[in-house]
């Protein structure tokens, strides 16, 4: 077997194994750890796929910042899993039911599947020559060339994300103190102290 | 990029920047003293705007490799959305002074939407259909909690927002089947890929997908769910607006997928869209029979609108288009005059949203309770008035394309409608005489109110010849 | 037996398993000395004599210690999680070994010659925070837990500007190769070529940033003594308190290996005309070291807040600017094209 299609596979278990163990997993916490051993092994494929600027990005975005969120939200948060556990039972029929369904169809889609004689092409012509130049060049070039008006609306959307959680959940208290370093940095001796003869017995 | 395609966004870009500026000015500056300031600037720059693509826009061009389409459809829903928005942000300065919500982020956000928005009617490709929308929507989420004191704002915010993420879901998933079987996201590849054999199964998925995730936005039955709750608990300038240029907005770029991307399957979203519009006519109208909270219940009127207006995409054709922009100009005006009026129904400085208040209004406010009147006919679709005309248009494009039976559903669903309308006239000048409502008017707010109900009786005329530009409009989508 | 080594897939495997197991153990042992020498500059700064009893001035301090540390009874909290608990410090130890594998120690002498090595270090960086959190939380303790939020929010919060400092050098090079990196740096004019003249204020920046990253005083508040015992270590003990240790003190080393890739010219010789090599990126990389061991020494802790407005309110901006700056600098070929060598990387 090739090394290639070994490791293809070492990583693809390892993801399908540690997905499932994210929605086994008894305690919350544990899930995120499994998800993130998911996040790695998907970093592991792309890099498999000649991606490795996407895997490093995959690692550096999902598992340092975003799994890292998750992880706090799931610790600082008492949620009572035990019950919502008691509860998913309840649902759990009807959630079956409709996987179900939407595996059937899906299993209808791609089974009756197939291509428009040219979307082969079409989906090709848009990637610059992958022999030519580096897949981060090439992605490069996409985003900020072919693609800047869509990356230019992506950082909007940000931009409003931004705008939103300030404007719902910011509140300026008025009653504490707060620290202003510069001008505690400027302050200097002249007027800041004051230096007082004071004459013995008689006091300020 | 060229500098050609720079001009071709040039609105997009001065309001983006426009806006970006005020962000920074506010933030490092006064902040909040300002909103009321920013709120008149953000209205004129987008009136300028519109004019400016009233008297400049010509032509159709695309840009970004046919990611941006500037053609007269979009044009003439940028100027519907644009002016729409300038009126209700100022309508909505009144509100939120009274309810202490005069935040400058409100301006701000509004104005993003509204770039949301005309990036949604100019789009010509799935990837900058999706950024539109979510960009329109992000800022409606917030807006929607802007009172975030109030619960039943927070609610509706989350709701909102948890139901919007879930129509994205489904409309990107939609996405990407139309992506696998077409290799391309761009509308005119998408129909010339469609145009060579028979539609796959998997393609129709990806479709049905797609319109529902469209359907959600425009709040078409049975997509309509998160409707009465977001418009209730909003606040109330909020609700005009979402009840406004998004719609718009969603409508157009609705008839611009289906006709540019699927115009060669049309007889397969002709279902699913009629389908839609009867499901919408009639939960609107029949829904809202049983509602007290006037939000509500023009919840339920946009719904039931909306229907209307899918009637005439249902057409698929010349005519159907013509007479949804036709439709969706009429309820746009409708709607900024009646929001106009509940805007200033309050009782000692607080909000009342319940239409029992409104009892022999007609004798507090003889003037208003009229304006209204002509307004509430004109939503009923009542001869002389022009909603008549709206709903003319469209149930004849169903009639010459063979669709008599839409027709006919359209006119039981619009006499079942009329009723809550009605009522609402009844009240005002029939009903009993019970705690009177005390709420001043700002003169714009007047204003509004008094010419929107006068379009309603002079446009019966010519229409304000919308029509030509209605038809030169639909058909540079059909060419 | 040449041929083996570099046709069939089990030589490969075994060269390269040779290779990391040389690296590794080298970078161990210098991490014992390091540790002494840690040690010995701190006491020098405070006018004490610091490890002086094992072996000729102490040398051999580290490794008894070592010792101590391995033959001690492994104590593991009753409520404890215990997979977590255990897992923790090995990935606090695996973390900061792996990285080495992309690190070139002189022209071509790299384990894995990666195209995106600099995303690699900073991708195996970020994930070094999970071996904080989960020590920290598996203890089922309120000062481990405590300090291992802290630790959290820092360790991202200085990764970011990090990050931008690593996006101006990348913009300067035009590759995301260590060995692009250092060869665009040589030049005729010996040190005055490498990046720290043109990304100068950088320097600092990513140096402070460094020491925020590994929690290294003064920014060491996870495991601020006076507030919280010792933070996410509270609940450790033996050999893997001994794995949290070498972790820490080799992130600590790793990144002076980056800042000396980064800003000093890794292997380049200083001065024109001496040949470059191996050992000049020994002495640097200890040049850096002695920096960190001076700043713990000299510089007290900050206070939580004043360390997340500085990078925050602070380091990041500036960071962010300077990509801009940078960027502008580079295109225009501005300042003798010092910020746009593109001819080296590919």
């Amino acid at each position: 077997m090739e090394i290639a299609a070994l490791a293809f596979y070492f990583f693809a278990v390892i993801a399908i194994i540690s997905a499932v163990f994210v929605t086994l997993s008894r305690h919350p916490v544990h899930s995120v750890l499994w998800l993130i051993l998911a996040f790695i092994s998907s970093a592991g494929l792309f890099v498999l796929l000649g991606a490795e600027f996407l895997a490093m990005l995959l690692i550096i975005i999902y598992v340092g910042a975003v799994a890292v969120l998750f992880l706090f939200v799931v610790m600082m948060l008492n949620v009572d899993f035990a019950a919502l556990k008691a509860d998913m039972a309840k649902f759990l029929p009807i959630g079956l039911l409709m996987g179900i369904i939407i595996l059937i169809e899906l299993g209808l889609v791609f089974g009756d599947w197939n291509f428009a004689s040219n979307s082969l092409e079409l989906r090709a012509a848009i990637t610059p020559p992958i022999e030519d130049i580096h897949n981060t060049q090439a992605l490069g070039l996409l985003i900020y060339d072919d693609f800047i008006y869509l990356f230019q609306a992506a950082g909007l959307i940000l931009l409003v994300a931004m705008i939103g959680a300030i404007v719902l959940t910011m509140r300026h208290r008025t009653n504490i103190k707060r620290q202003n370093v510069m001008e505690q940095m400027s302050r200097d001796p002249s007027s800041a102290l004051e230096l007082k003869e004071v004459e013995s017995g008689k006091g300020i | 990029m060229s500098s050609n395609a720079l001009t071709i966004i040039f609105s997009e870009i001065a309001l983006i920047v426009y806006v970006l500026g005020a962000l920074m000015y506010a933030v490092y500056t006064k902040k909040d003293e300002l909103t009321s300031k920013l709120i008149w600037l953000t209205s004129a720059v987008m009136v300028a705007l519109g004019g400016l693509i009233v008297f400049f826009g010509s032509g159709e061009s695309t840009a970004f490799n046919g990611a941006f389409i500037d053609d007269e459809f979009a044009r003439y829903g940028k100027v519907i959305i644009l002016w729409s928005s300038a009126i209700i942000l100022i309508l909505s300065r009144d509100y939120l002074t009274k309810n202490l919500l005069l935040k400058f982020e409100y301006p701000i956000l509004v104005a993003i939407s509204v770039v949301g928005m005309m990036m949604m009617v100019s789009a010509g490709d799935l990837l900058s259909l999706y950024m539109g929308i979510e960009l329109q929507a992000l800022s409606l989420y917030v807006i929607a909690a802007f009172n975030r004191d109030s619960v039943r704002s927070t609610e509706a915010g989350l709701k909102y927002f948890v139901l919007g993420a879930l129509s994205s879901g489904l409309l990107l998933y939609g996405v990407s089947l139309i992506y696998g079987f077409s290799g391309t996201t761009k509308f005119s590849d998408i129909a010339l890929a469609l145009g060579q054999g028979p539609t796959p199964l998997g393609l129709l998925v990806g479709l049905v997908f797609l319109i529902s995730g469209l359907a959600f936005k425009i709040s078409a039955a049975p997509f309509h769910m998160w409707t009465p709750d977001v418009y209730e608990g909003a606040p109330t300038p909020v609700t005009a607006f979402f009840a406004t240029a998004p719609k718009v907005a969603a409508m157009i770029l609705f008839t611009r997928i289906v006709f540019d991307a699927f115009g060669e399957i049309i007889t397969d979203w002709q279902q699913i869209v009629s389908f839609l519009a009867v499901a919408s006519m009639f939960l609107g109208s029949i829904a809202a029979i049983g509602q007290k909270d006037i939000k509500r219940l023009m919840a339920y009127s946009s719904i039931a609108h909306m229907g209307f207006a899918l009637v005439g995409l249902a057409s698929g054709s010349l005519a159907g288009i013509q007479s949804l922009l036709i439709y969706i100009a009429i309820y746009v005006v409708m709607n900024i005059g009646t929001f106009a009026f509940i805007l200033s129904m309050e009782r000692e400085g607080k909000s009342i949203n319940n239409i029992i208040a409104l009892n022999m209004y007609s004798k507090i406010e003889p003037l208003r309770a009229l304006a209204l009147m002509i307004l509430m006919f004109s939503l009923a679709g009542i001869p002389p008035m022009l909603g008549f005309f709206g709903k003319f248009y469209v149930l004849k494009a169903a009639v010459d394309a063979g669709m008599a039976w839409l027709a006919i559903m359209g006119v039981i669903a619009s006499v079942i409608g009329a009723f809550y309308y009605l009522r609402i006239i009844y009240l005002m000048y029939f009903g009993e005489e019970t705690e009177k409502l005390d709420g001043s008017m700002s003169t714009f707010g007047w204003m509004t109110l008094m010419v929107s109900a006068i379009v309603m009786i002079v446009g019966v005329v010519n229409l304000f010849g919308i029509e030509r530009i209605a038809l030169s409009a639909a058909s540079t989508l059909l060419n | 037996m040449y041929e083996f080594f570099t046709n069939t897939y089990f030589g490969i495997f075994l060269f390269i398993l040779g290779q990391c197991l040389a690296v590794t153990v080298c970078v161990l042992i210098s991490l014992a000395f390091l540790m002494y020498a840690d040690r010995k500059i701190w006491a020098a700064v405070q006018m004490r004599k610091g490890p002086n009893v094992v072996g000729a001035f102490g040398l051999l301090q580290s490794f008894a210690d070592f010792l101590k540390y391995i033959v001690k009874e492994v104590v593991i909290p009753a409520g404890a999680d215990k997979p977590v608990f255990l897992l923790a410090p090995l990935l606090a130890f695996i973390l900061p070994v792996i990285s080495w594998a992309v690190i070139p120690f002189n022209d071509g002498w790299v384990i894995s010659n990666l195209n995106v090595a600099i995303l690699y270090v900073f991708a195996i960086g970020s994930l070094e925070v999970y071996g904080v959190i989960m020590g920290g939380w598996a203890s089922n303790s309120k000062y481990p837990f405590l300090g291992s939020l802290r630790s959290a929010a820092q360790m991202i919060s200085y990764e970011v500007s990090i990050g931008f400092i690593i996006v101006g050098i990348i913009l300067s090079t035009g590759s995301m190769n260590f060995g692009d990196i250092v060869r665009a740096q040589d030049g005729n004019f010996g040190l005055f070529n490498w990046y720290w003249l043109p990304h100068f204020p950088m320097v600092f920046l990513f140096f402070i940033s460094a020491l925020a990253e590994t929690n290294r005083p003064p920014f060491d508040l996870p495991e601020a003594e006076a507030e919280l015992v010792a933070g996410y270590q509270v609940e450790y003990s033996s050999t893997p308190f001994l794995l949290f240790m070498i972790g820490e003190l080799m992130a600590v080393w790793l990144m002076c290996a980056l800042m000396t890739l980064l800003f000093f010219g890794g292997w380049l010789s200083p001065i024109p005309g001496i040949s470059d090599g191996i050992l000049w990126f020994l002495v640097k990389m200890f040049m850096v070291f002695f920096m960190f061991a001076m700043v713990k020494a000299i510089v007290p802790r900050y206070r939580y807040d004043q360390l997340m407005r500085i990078g925050w309110k602070i380091f990041l901006p500036l960071s962010l600017a300077w990509v801009v700056i940078v960027g502008l600098f580079a295109q225009y070929g501005l300042f003798a094209g010092a910020y746009a060598r593109w001819t080296v990387g590919g």
